[in-house]
């Protein structure tokens, strides 16, 4: 990395696998349940998270010396609720079918629990710089959850991939259909994105037993 | 002795290998390990866990053996090979040796991949986390087979087995710590995750889902058809039972399910040996009949007309209920089980209770999902802990009043 210094470098590491947002600070739930149940929209979601956490980030950055503590959240909701509606008019207008099946969770990622909380625990007290590789890193934590927690939705719950059928035609019954396979109706279902999630959280803490919390 | 003692010998060899919970598992379930207490115990029982998984399985057992010979019924019938039994539960239509082949081969196979699937993870757990294999497994081995529809493919009930006993069991630390009711929990998830085949008129049939798919590739034959009572309720089309058939159990439904004096024989068995709570029992019995009253009091008070989507379910009358479906089976060996129910006398009154209640609420508000006992069993699982929390703390408070009226 010889564009990153080391401690910048592990602003954008360490919410990857140790200080993963959803995993280990349990932020963002709501969305990853929510939304996984497509491979696309979970892409969609991280890019839209991407977007708005890392300018969002420098913005608040830029203003934090004024910035008075007393209204901080009303200003950073008003920074996110700005780049959340440019993201939500991007989508309506190039890709109209995704934005209405993310329907109301676009609008919802000014409340997501990672960006407020990047604002309020990074972004108000570091420089731009620091704070769009925080931002960035957070929200590519958040997005490889969301990506694999869609791969294994979509592919066990529906057989397709980026609604390509991967597995055969379920009504052909061709590919593995013709063996008897049978998709998995509850992978479609919101709990089955928690039990996901939960199997992540158990590989993840068993791989790095520093992780466990007693 | 010779054999059991080298196995023992074997044993100590091997003290240190990480395999080692594979083998006493499979040791202690055919012998007698040497370890055991032969003097100077205070505490003298005759039950252990094992002897205790040992008797539930054997109150079962008769479940199993009317299942196979109910599953070559159903299926006999269904196809007009043989007529419709009229003398009750001793028809010499049903005891046949080839109605019992039909259902034994059709519900071994279902028996050996639940057993199977769960114990090599029961068994891969215990060697991982280096403890003995515990006997959890052995009741919920047979109970699966046993609330299953027949013709279930053998590699979703695989899949569903693994799911249950890994995300409903193993992760809250085996037997004795989970929270839900591991059948149930595999119940559960082959009925959200394939619901075709969980539900509907073709499942209880064995070969009905064949025979659909044969008339789909252009055979010329008749459709078959074996809705269960509770299906065919919630269509408002009459039960097409009469009260001995359910009781007796000549009905379709799911494998063990269906014969309500069988799954008593059971409940005697359990409560005899004092292995289920005959408050939970009793409760939930009193909880499905109050709400069979209350529903049958709206139709009778003409609150609900025969245009309601809910007639054919809320007009049964009210003990049927007990009859038709899981209701018996579940109440007997589900909302018995001592990991997941209520712990406290008091509690167990309550949890049976809201079991029954609650069932017999989801199977007449929700057609969708006319196993309510199942979802209700699962539901107040959750709940349990919470009972006998307040129980417990109702019983601190009134204590500390007696000894404030004492000191004072």
């Amino acid at each position: 990395m010889g564009l990153l210094s080391k401690k910048d470098a592990a602003l954008i590491k360490d919410p990857l696998a140790d200080n993963n947002p959803i995993t280990i600070q349990v932020l963002g739930i709501c969305s990853a349940l929510a939304i996984t149940a497509e491979l696309e929209a979970s892409i969609v979601m991280s890019i839209s998270v991407l977007f708005v956490l890392g300018i969002g980030n420098v913005v608040i950055s830029l203003m934090r010396n004024i910035i008075p503590s007393k209204i901080r959240i009303i200003v950073q909701l008003i920074v996110v609720a700005t780049l959340v509606i440019i993201v939500d008019l991007v989508l309506k207008a190039f890709a109209y079918e995704l934005s209405k099946t993310l329907s109301v969770f676009v609008g919802l990622i000014i409340t997501n629990c990672i960006i407020m909380g990047r604002f309020e625990a990074f972004a108000l007290g570091n420089g731009p710089w620091r704070s769009f590789l925080d931002g960035i890193g957070n929200a590519l934590g958040y997005a490889v959850i969301l990506i694999i927690v869609g791969f294994f939705r979509e592919l066990l719950g529906s057989g397709t991939l980026l609604g390509i059928p991967v597995l055969g035609d379920p009504i052909e019954k061709t590919g593995l259909y013709a063996l008897g396979y049978e998709n998995n109706g509850f992978m479609l279902l919101s709990p089955m994105a928690l039990i996901v999630v939960g199997i992540i959280i158990w590989v993840q803490r068993t791989r790095n037993k520093t992780l466990i919390e007693d | 002795m010779g054999l059991k003692n080298s196995l023992h010998n074997f044993r100590e060899k091997n003290k240190d290998k990480k395999w080692l919970p594979a083998f006493s598992a499979i040791h202690t379930f055919l012998f007698l390990p040497n370890e055991t207490t032969h003097n100077g115990t205070h505490i003298k029982a005759a039950d252990d866990l094992k002897r205790t998984m040992n008797i539930v399985i054997m109150a079962m057992v008769p479940c199993l053996i009317f299942g196979m010979f109910n599953a070559g019924y159903q299926h006999h019938v269904a196809f007009g090979d043989i007529q419709q039994a009229t003398g009750g539960f001793f028809s010499s239509e049903f005891w046949t040796m080839d109605n019992f082949m039909v259902g034994f081969w059709k519900v071994l196979p279902l028996v050996i991949v639940s057993y199977g699937v769960g114990l090599a993870i029961e068994i891969l757990f215990a060697i991982k986390n280096s403890h003995e294999v515990e006997e959890g497994y052995l009741v919920t081995g047979m109970l699966v087979p046993l609330i299953i529809p027949i013709d279930t493919p053998l590699w979703m009930l695989a899949v569903a087995v693994a799911f249950g006993v890994v995300i409903g069991k193993e992760v809250f630390g085996g037997t004795g710590m989970n929270i839900l009711n591991p059948a149930l929990t595999i119940r559960a998830f082959l009925f959200f995750a394939y619901p075709t085949w969980m539900s509907g008129d073709k499942v209880w049939v064995q070969g009905a889902v064949a025979r659909d798919k044969a008339i789909a590739a252009g055979e010329n034959l008749d459709a078959i058809s074996g809705e269960t009572i509770l299906g065919s309720l919630a269509q408002n089309k009459g039960a097409g039972y009469d009260v001995m058939d359910m009781f007796y159990g000549l009905i379709p439904g799911s494998v063990g399910e269906t014969s309500t004096l069988i799954i008593l024989i059971g409940a005697g068995i359990l409560i005899f040996t004092k292995i289920g709570s005959w408050r939970i029992m009793l409760s939930s019995v009193l909880g499905a009949l109050a709400m069979g009253l209350i529903f049958n009091f709206a139709v009778s008070s003409e609150w609900i007309t025969e245009s309601s989507k809910f007639y054919g379910l809320m007009s049964t009358t009210w003990w049927h209920h007990l009859l038709i479906g899981g209701f018996a089976f579940g109440t007997v060996f589900m909302a018995t089980d001592p990991v997941t129910a209520s712990q406290t006398n008091k509690g167990k009154w309550i949890y049976g209770f809201l079991v029954g209640f609650i069932s017999i609420m989801i199977r007449v508000f929700n057609p969708a999902y006319p196993e309510g006992v199942m979802l209700a069993i699962l539901l107040m699982n959750v709940f349990a802990p919470t009972i006998d929390h307040y129980v417990v703390q109702g019983n601190v408070k009134k204590r500390m009043k007696r000894l404030k009226v004492k000191t004072a």
